[in-house]
């Protein structure tokens, strides 16, 4: 018998997976600002607290950099913990704690000491927020050897990777998309994993290959619609985690189709998107029919006013001009 | 606010604590030479004249309590019980130690011995313990967390955000300030206006407590107190421990450019380790021959750590990318 499916929430997928979690596995302390009692201010930690208590959800003062310095101590200890940055951009006041010390104490303390903390935090232009609460800094995290970095598209990943991470024993920045909190998706009624690395074809396709993660998953989607009425076929790929990358998924995919875009939500340079590119160039350079795109946002700070933020970030728009453009040579 | 005050404590313990600090001195005399001579990679922070703050301290920590140290953090190790030995090889980036040789002088971890790693971010270990502590309360483990730092330390942010939840959270850790007067070369009374480290305990609502660095029965006494709270569910306390480094702040900083002779000179008469030996001698009936025999011992003890690391193999290239991801 196939198994039920019912509809949640992404915001509530991870609720579902903390909880589950954090029943599983009493080690688990969850420590961030307005996580308690409140619920989260995207409501990402709802109900959590009437069920472990205060001693397991710590809500803390805004002070980033004690706060992930704190969680990564009691993984060190013998705990597994959360740290909630709420917005990726607070999660930079913390970065030498993740960088420099969570990042580095497996491979320095030659494997003896290890450090299961999932770093959580949201990203995203949304609603105007200007430039201290919109960037997606996450291929900042990517360089990082020792950490690895997670950003789910849908309700069904945010549930099944959110709960492989906390399972990990190395730290996870954990990277949601704050645009994404409402949308919805079918999960399966029994519990599931969704293994870090493994990257999911969304659509099939034959000219080209989209890949986006996180909302430019959508946007992927959203042209694959519109570029299939122009009689061109793509496919489209989100890697779901960018460290570790599923090179052979992605490789195949652009072997398959000859042509490749990539589609991200931060700035070209140094990126997510020049990573996909290269190992394009590595690995399918005799299967390619024309040049690797890079579809990113604009090399700027996020900006204030609606016009302006509009023209940043990738659009279904500008993602079928460019692969169209694409097509024609 | 109090002192750290002494109180009588067995003989069988006081050679201990000497037997101790002469290991850390002699240790880092060793390492100095082997340095200079070439022999060791990388940069080495060397602990001479800060003895008693470690030892003082860690003589009341059991084996399963966890410590966090600093980038001047052998002492702090061979205190907590990791062999020298180990630690040595550390240094030399041999396969022998605890760490294997992955980490050196500044990122050496030993978990079996409580050693939770130097640092060569000052002030990261201060949240990093403060955590542990949290997790120690959380499990029940009877766990005490000690964290050492420097006065280098306490104007960051990582002083202020890690005593700010080790206060409000009650959690069983100790905060133990090294002031040394230094940082680099910036003197703390050019750093900040209140040059008062124990005051700042205030602030957070803990105790502080100043004591005397180079006399190892006061940080004794300190530590005990402040250790049997933690352990006891009273939360933290605040020790500054005031001392001095009678050496460069790293192997190759003479150290005099932005301190006087006269000033060294003065630290070093108070040298926690001769003034130790003739109070053992003088005051608490220690015999010259049992005292002597120690000396000897340590100096055996430091050859054969020298013989061991330097024997021990180095890494093999082919394990460079092991345990990146555990």
């Amino acid at each position: 018998m196939p198994e039920q499916l019912r509809e949640i929430s992404y915001v509530d997928a991870g609720v579902e997976a903390l909880r589950e979690e954090m029943r599983r596995d009493s080690t688990i302390v969850y420590i961030g600002q307005g996580i308690g009692p409140r619920g989260g201010n995207f409501r990402q930690t709802r109900g959590l607290c009437q069920e472990f208590g205060e001693e397991r959800l710590r809500d803390t003062g805004i002070c980033e950099l004690g706060a992930t310095g704190v969680a990564i101590g009691a993984a060190m200890a013998g705990s597994r913990a959360i740290v909630d940055e709420v917005f990726l951009d607070f999660s930079l006041e913390a970065m030498t704690q993740i960088i420099q010390q969570a990042a580095n104490i497996c491979y320095s303390s030659n494997g003896k000491i290890h450090a299961p903390v999932v770093v959580r935090s949201a990203m995203g232009a949304v609603r105007n927020a200007g430039p201290h609460h919109s960037h997606c800094f996450y291929g900042w995290y990517a360089s990082t050897p020792g950490l690895k970095v997670v950003t789910p598209a849908t309700p069904y990943d945010v549930k099944g990777l959110l709960k492989s991470s906390l399972r990990e024993n190395c730290p996870v920045i954990f990277i949601e998309h704050k645009a994404l909190y409402n949308t919805k998706g079918m999960i399966p009624d029994g519990e599931y994993l969704v293994p870090l690395g493994e990257a999911r074809v969304h659509r099939e396709g034959r000219d080209i290959t989209l890949v986006g993660i996180s909302k430019m998953l959508n946007i992927a989607l959203e042209a694959a619609a519109a570029l299939e009425k122009d009689g061109i076929s793509a496919e489209v790929v989100d890697p779901r985690t960018i460290v570790p990358l599923d090179r052979p998924r992605i490789a195949a995919s652009i072997k398959k189709t000859g042509r490749l875009a990539v589609i991200d939500e931060a700035p070209a340079m140094c990126g997510f998107a020049g990573e996909v590119v290269a190992l394009a160039c590595e690995e399918c350079f005799d299967a390619l029919d024309g040049p690797p795109l890079r579809i990113c946002s604009l090399p700027v700070p996020s900006p204030f006013s609606p016009p302006l933020e509009s023209q940043v970030i990738p659009s279904v728009e500008r993602v079928v001009k460019e692969v169209r453009k694409l097509m024609e040579n | 606010m109090e002192k750290g005050t002494t109180e009588p404590i067995d003989r069988n313990l006081l050679l201990t604590l000497y037997r101790e600090m002469l290991q850390l001195r002699e240790f880092e005399l060793k390492v100095q030479e082997l340095y200079r001579r070439g022999l060791l990679p990388g940069f080495v922070h060397l602990y001479v004249g800060e003895e008693a703050v470690a030892v003082g301290v860690c003589s009341n920590l059991q084996p399963t309590d966890l410590i966090y140290s600093t980038h001047r953090g052998h002492g702090h190790a061979l205190a907590k019980g990791v062999p020298g030995r180990e630690v040595l090889a550390e240094l030399w980036g041999k396969t022998t130690s605890s760490s294997g040789g992955r980490g050196g002088s500044m990122h050496m971890y030993a978990p079996e011995y409580g050693f939770m790693g130097t640092n060569g971010i000052v002030g990261a270990g201060i949240p990093l313990a403060t955590g542990s502590a949290l997790s120690a309360q959380l499990r029940k483990t009877g766990q005490v967390v000690v964290t050492f730092f420097g006065d280098g330390a306490v104007n960051s942010g990582s002083f202020h955000e890690g005593l700010n939840f080790g206060a409000v959270w009650n959690l069983p850790v100790v905060y133990v300030c090294e002031n040394n007067l230094y940082a680099t070369e910036m003197a703390f009374r050019r750093a900040t206006k209140n040059t008062s480290v124990q005051s700042r305990a205030a602030a957070y609502k803990i105790p502080g407590v100043e004591v005397d660095g180079s006399d190892v029965l006061a940080v004794h006494a300190a530590a005990r107190a402040a250790i049997d709270q933690a352990r006891s569910g009273g939360g933290p306390t605040l020790i500054e421990a005031k001392t001095y480094r009678f050496v460069g702040h790293h192997e190759g900083d003479p150290g005099t450019a932005y301190r006087t002779r006269e000033e060294v000179e003065e630290w070093k008469s108070r040298c926690p380790i001769r003034t130790f030996r003739e109070k053992l001698l003088k005051n608490e009936g220690a015999t010259l021959e049992s005292v002597e025999q120690i000396e000897r011992e340590v100096q055996q003890w430091i050859e054969a750590a020298v013989q061991f690391a330097r024997e021990s193999p180095e890494p093999a290239p082919s394990t460079v990318c092991d345990h990146v991801y555990s």
